[in-house]
């Protein structure tokens, strides 16, 4: 028994951080953030060679073979660094419900290329994720006519795993005659929304004798990426805050040295630090305690959205003047974290559900 | 991350359970407030110390069960103990803080005196640090210890001094040297409180218990060997103990024991026909707790992990107190919000007695706060946590003699 990651998960922990930390300084984020794409060949191409795209595929179709558990290390990863991608729909909510589903042709088809890759799957669910605006969509056999909103991953995709109200689960391919996506500038420059239009679009149906099952187990670790990317970049913003009251000099003294700044400083990493045993806790248990998974990604999700939003609003306090500037770059990760608290439902919905199943209400 | 129990993890989990199936009706109630052992409590302490289920890992020769450190075998002990709400042992300040200072830096003669019948809740000890002018500045205490003919001659005035009135011993710091350094001029004694010159007078709280006590000593004589360390070696001790206070009142398992006290209370509370649990205002704030309660339980975890491993948690061990003690505060605040108007008969029975619910949550409501005061204010802690912790700039010290 060990409460954390094993020497191993922890090396794939530090490859995924240097390689962020090589390819993304400031003025690298700034760029991408500006073009708005939110996606990055390069930069993509890296984080596939790292193994993060088949993270979650088994080892004979060409992934790594691991769990929620690594993939959360590698989306607080990437939250530290606010990384452009689709990382939590492409690599871990898409493969699940490739893996979930009864087709081994599908599997077949799917995996390699997701783990190559090549293929990137956005996600959106018609309804189950609480998730604000109107989506609706009709199918007839198989095909899907209607609109949907909230779809994540959107940057960058190549198809689209839509899974319905009566949970039935289809992949359409963007580039499809009929599928008309309009791209909107996000709040979170480096991930962009969208609005997704079918019309009369041909999809590949992905059978699955508990489909409601399978669609709940794919937004639980979507929501536990989730969790995982806002602890990675609200401790990115505790950290920058704590090396600026270091270093920026007022009254004759460093402003870490009072007690104001000091406190508020110890009060964001009293609230941040157990919530990586949170998220810990929640991956693990998609892996290896269903009974526990959906509460444990409720929560999770619901509490990284609550001290994500204080932390973000405290380290951008704590650089005064300057944390309110564009050219800091502050922001980014404020905004991510503003955004993560709402996409795949936000922390209202998400106690709301863990309630109900406590049987409470 | 592997939360799966060895072989010998499971044969202990089944084990427990099984003693809880067999020896459970011997229990006495797994809640209560402060008081001395009474003989069913002292039996139940017996039974646990020598299954070891107490007092685990003290060696044999002090009386304990003498196991090696086991952080899976701790936590699932106390697990299997919640889940079947048994008494989980006598828990005090002399078994939480003094025993490990003694086994830390005791001598051989101290421990064998004092650690055996300390976990058997035999002889009760209490606290002597705080002074009516040394509460967050501990080290400025002006209790003095002078030596003359083989004793401590001891005068002054202690506060806060919790079971003072029927402790059998106090560990007491003071001031021996006259000329040393702040810090430098304390020592660590252990006084028996039957010695003539020590007079307890019970302090009042807002609670309207006597919870806590004052300690006055004129001319109390102490013999000289009953020095933990050496002279002046006090506050070195004193932080020993302190490390320890500090990770008791962080006890994750008490916090999951009232989240589920006040979802039953919820449930089974009505306003105006409709059950509490059935508002959604008043859910989603049991459901807030809910969260931050099990992050605490999984970050204690992490932190036994980190022990086990011999790393040393650093900031993780720091932020403990604070969250664990202003958490605690507020599930205590759901539980009177819960209770509403039916929730304001108060009536304290004091150590002879168990409260009512009502009572029982608003003496908690309030002791609450006590907590975040005790043991190093929430804002110390915040110091801590931002000083040693995280490595901000020391606060400026002020000029003067100390």
């Amino acid at each position: 028994m060990e409460f954390g990651p094993s020497e191993t998960q922890r090396l794939f922990e530090r490859l995924v951080r240097t390689y962020l930390g090589d390819r993304l300084p400031m003025d690298a984020l700034h760029r991408l953030a500006k073009s708005g794409s939110g996606f990055d060949e390069q930069l993509w191409g890296g984080l596939v060679e790292l193994g993060l795209a088949g993270v979650l595929v088994p080892e004979r179709f060409g992934g790594a073979g691991l769990g929620v558990f690594e993939a959360a290390l590698a989306a607080e990863a990437l939250g530290y660094f606010a990384t452009p991608g689709p990382f939590a729909a492409a690599c871990v909510m898409a493969p699940l419900a490739i893996l979930g589903s009864d087709s081994d042709a599908a599997r077949a088809a799917w995996l390699p290329p997701i783990a190559q890759g090549t293929a990137r799957l956005a996600v959106v669910f018609e309804q189950l994720a609480g998730v604000s605006g109107a989506s609706a969509v009709k199918r007839r056999a198989n095909r899907l006519s209607g609109s949907l909103d909230g779809v994540t991953g959107l940057a960058g995709a190549t198809h689209m795993v839509i899974i319905l109200a009566d949970h039935t689960t289809a992949v359409v391919g963007i580039e499809e005659p009929g599928v008309r996506v309009s791209l909107e500038p996000s709040l979170d420059r480096t991930r962009p929304v969208g609005k997704v239009e079918l019309f009369d679009v041909p999809a590949e149906l992905l059978p699955a004798g508990d489909a409601r099952g399978r669609a709940l187990r794919v937004l639980d670790a979507g929501r536990t990426m989730l969790a995982a990317d806002t602890l990675g970049a609200a401790q990115s913003m505790l950290d920058r805050a704590v090396a600026y009251a270091k270093q920026r000099e007022q009254f004759g003294r460093l402003i870490g040295s009072f007690q104001a700044v000091k406190h508020m400083c110890a009060d964001m990493v009293t609230m941040l630090e157990p919530c990586r045993a949170l998220v810990w806790y929640a991956a693990h248990a998609q892996d290896a305690i269903p009974e526990e998974a959906r509460l444990a990604a409720c929560h999770a999700k619901a509490h990284l959205g609550e001290v994500g939003r204080e932390v973000s609003r405290m380290a951008t306090e704590a650089h005064g003047g300057m944390g309110f500037t564009d050219e800091l770059g502050l922001h980014y990760w404020f905004k991510r974290v503003s955004a993560n608290r709402h996409l795949l439902g936000g922390p209202e919905r998400c106690r709301q559900e863990a309630a109900a199943l406590q049987g409470w209400g | 991350m592997d939360l799966s129990y060895s072989e010998q993890h499971r044969a202990l989990q089944a084990e427990v359970r099984d003693f809880a199936k067999t020896h459970g009706h011997l229990s006495p109630p797994s809640g209560g407030g402060r008081k001395r052992p009474d003989r069913k409590t002292l039996d139940w302490q017996r039974i646990l110390v020598e299954r070891g289920y107490a007092a685990r890992t003290i060696p044999r020769q002090y009386g304990g069960c003498g196991a090696p450190p086991d952080v899976v075998e701790t936590a699932i002990i106390a697990e299997e103990f919640l889940r079947a709400r048994l008494y989980p042992g006598v828990m005090n300040q002399g078994i939480s803080m003094l025993v490990p200072t003694l086994l830390e830096v005791g001598t051989e003669e101290q421990r064998r005196r004092w650690v055996s019948p300390t976990i058997h809740g035999d002889v009760i000890w209490c606290q002597g640090y705080s002074e009516p002018g040394a509460g967050s500045d501990l080290a400025s205490l002006r209790t003095r210890a002078v030596v003359e003919g083989g004793h401590f001659i001891v005068n002054g005035q202690k506060i806060w001094t919790s079971s003072a009135h029927y402790a059998d011993m106090m560990f007491l710091l003071c001031r021996t040297e006259a000329d040393g350094e702040k810090h430098a001029g304390l020592s660590y004694l252990l006084v028996p409180m039957t010695t003539p010159g020590i007079e307890v007078r019970p302090l009042t709280t807002m609670t309207g218990r006597a919870e806590f006590n004052e300690v006055f000593f004129t001319d109390v004589r102490v013999p000289v060997d009953q020095i933990v360390m050496g002279r002046g070696d006090g506050w070195h001790v004193a932080n020993i103990t302190l490390k320890h206070e500090r990770f008791m009142l962080g006890d994750p398992n008490k916090l999951m024991q009232r989240v589920r006290g006040i979802g039953e209370l919820m449930t089974r509370t009505t306003v105006d026909g409709v059950r509490v649990i059935d508002m959604p205002e008043f859910r989603d704030r049991l459901l807030r707790l809910q969260a931050e309660v099990m992050a605490s339980r999984w970050h204690h975890l992490r932190l036994l992990t980190e022990r086990a491993r011999g790393e040393d948690p650093g900031v993780k061990q720091f932020l403990v107190k604070y969250f664990g003690t202003t958490l605690g505060y507020r599930l205590s605040s759901l539980a009177v919000d819960v209770l509403g108007v039916a929730g304001l008969v108060y009536q304290p029975r004091g150590e002879a007695a168990e409260d009512d619910e009502a009572t029982t949550w608003q003496i908690d409501y309030m002791y609450d706060i006590g907590l975040m005061i005790g043991g190093g204010t929430s804002q110390i802690q915040k110091n801590i946590i931002a000083e040693r912790g995280l490595g901000l700039p020391r606060e400026p010290k002020a000029p003067g003699r100390w």
